[in-house]
């Protein structure tokens, strides 16, 4: 099944350049979507499934919501046109330079970056780690989710209250 | 583990591929227009326009957004409720995870129907 992580692999790194290339904001948060959609596969292959589908609720969703709200605000025109100087272009040329050969170290010298990954141990091992999750949070944990409840709750109150022009 | 993603491959293939073939078959069967700079610009009774006609939104998107946002969290809270319910309340016999997930959407069954009376969900003013 190695071909499914190329696949989503490919499918992320496609993505990640789609953001970078596109000029159009609005181009690049949905190429910055299908980046995350490629991720999030790539987390359930690793058995992660509720970060994958936490990647595709909460990224995909919620977060790209807010990005396309900065957008909106943004001048697409003037964006689109926008030179880039020899500063910002050697600056930018440094960083990822950095980045590249701090991550070529990393996988050069660690044994860890070979290592197969050792199942999870208890609880997790029989079930999933959502089910794991789940128990936690649902058991041991259950007053932090009535306090983020009623956290959505007030924020709820607040979104309507900011934005409802004449409350009845 | 991962023979069971075939499914989903294969939806996936599906969905991409008719989203490909109603685009290419719209090219295909469609009338081509000849584009230009005169053309793509805003016709207002033949006067060329001035500055950028940018539309201003209006904040009900922020709103629908929002509340989008805040129910969403809701659901990631739901699922790894949902896939251990079974095991926990139904064959475990704990009470808790049924009445704390209970207690949390009626929590945010309050939300909503404050949204709902404030007329937050009508787009009409």
């Amino acid at each position: 099944m190695t071909f499914l992580f190329y696949i989503f692999a490919a499918l992320a790194i496609v993505g990640g350049i789609g953001v970078v290339l596109n000029r159009n904001p609005v181009s690049s948060a949905f190429a910055m979507i299908v980046s995350f959609l490629g991720l999030a596969a790539l987390y359930i292959q690793l058995d992660a499934y509720l970060v994958g589908t936490l990647q595709i609720l909460v990224y995909a969703g919620a977060i790209m919501v807010l990005f396309l709200f900065i957008i909106m605000l943004l001048d697409i025109k003037s964006e689109e046109g926008r030179q880039f100087g020899v500063f910002s272009t050697a600056g930018a040329v440094v960083v990822a330079g950095g980045m590249l050969l701090i991550v070529a170290k990393v996988l050069k010298n660690f044994e860890a970056g070979e290592k197969a990954l050792t199942p999870l141990k208890g609880a997790a091992a029989e079930t999933t780690d959502v089910s794991a999750i789940g128990e936690l949070l649902f058991t041991t944990y259950w007053f932090p989710v009535q306090v983020i409840g009623m956290l959505l709750l007030v924020a709820t109150v607040g979104v309507v209250v900011l934005s409802k022009r004449e409350l009845r | 583990m991962q023979q069971e993603f075939i499914p989903v491959l294969i939806q996936i293939v599906i969905a991409t591929g008719f989203a490909v073939a109603t685009l290419i078959a719209s090219v295909l069967l469609g009338k081509r227009a000849k584009r230009n700079q005169m053309k793509d610009s805003a016709y207002e009774c033949g006067m060329l326009p001035i500055g950028e006609g940018q539309a201003r939104f209006s904040v009900k998107f922020y709103l629908v957004a929002m509340l989008f946002v805040l129910f969403d969290i809701e659901v990631v809270f739901l699922y790894p409720w949902a896939v251990s319910f079974k095991r926990l309340a139904v064959d475990g016999g704990q009470l808790v995870v049924f009445f704390s997930a209970l207690s949390f959407i009626v929590i945010l069954f309050v939300a909503y129907l404050y949204a709902l009376r404030k007329g937050a969900l009508e787009w009409k003013d």
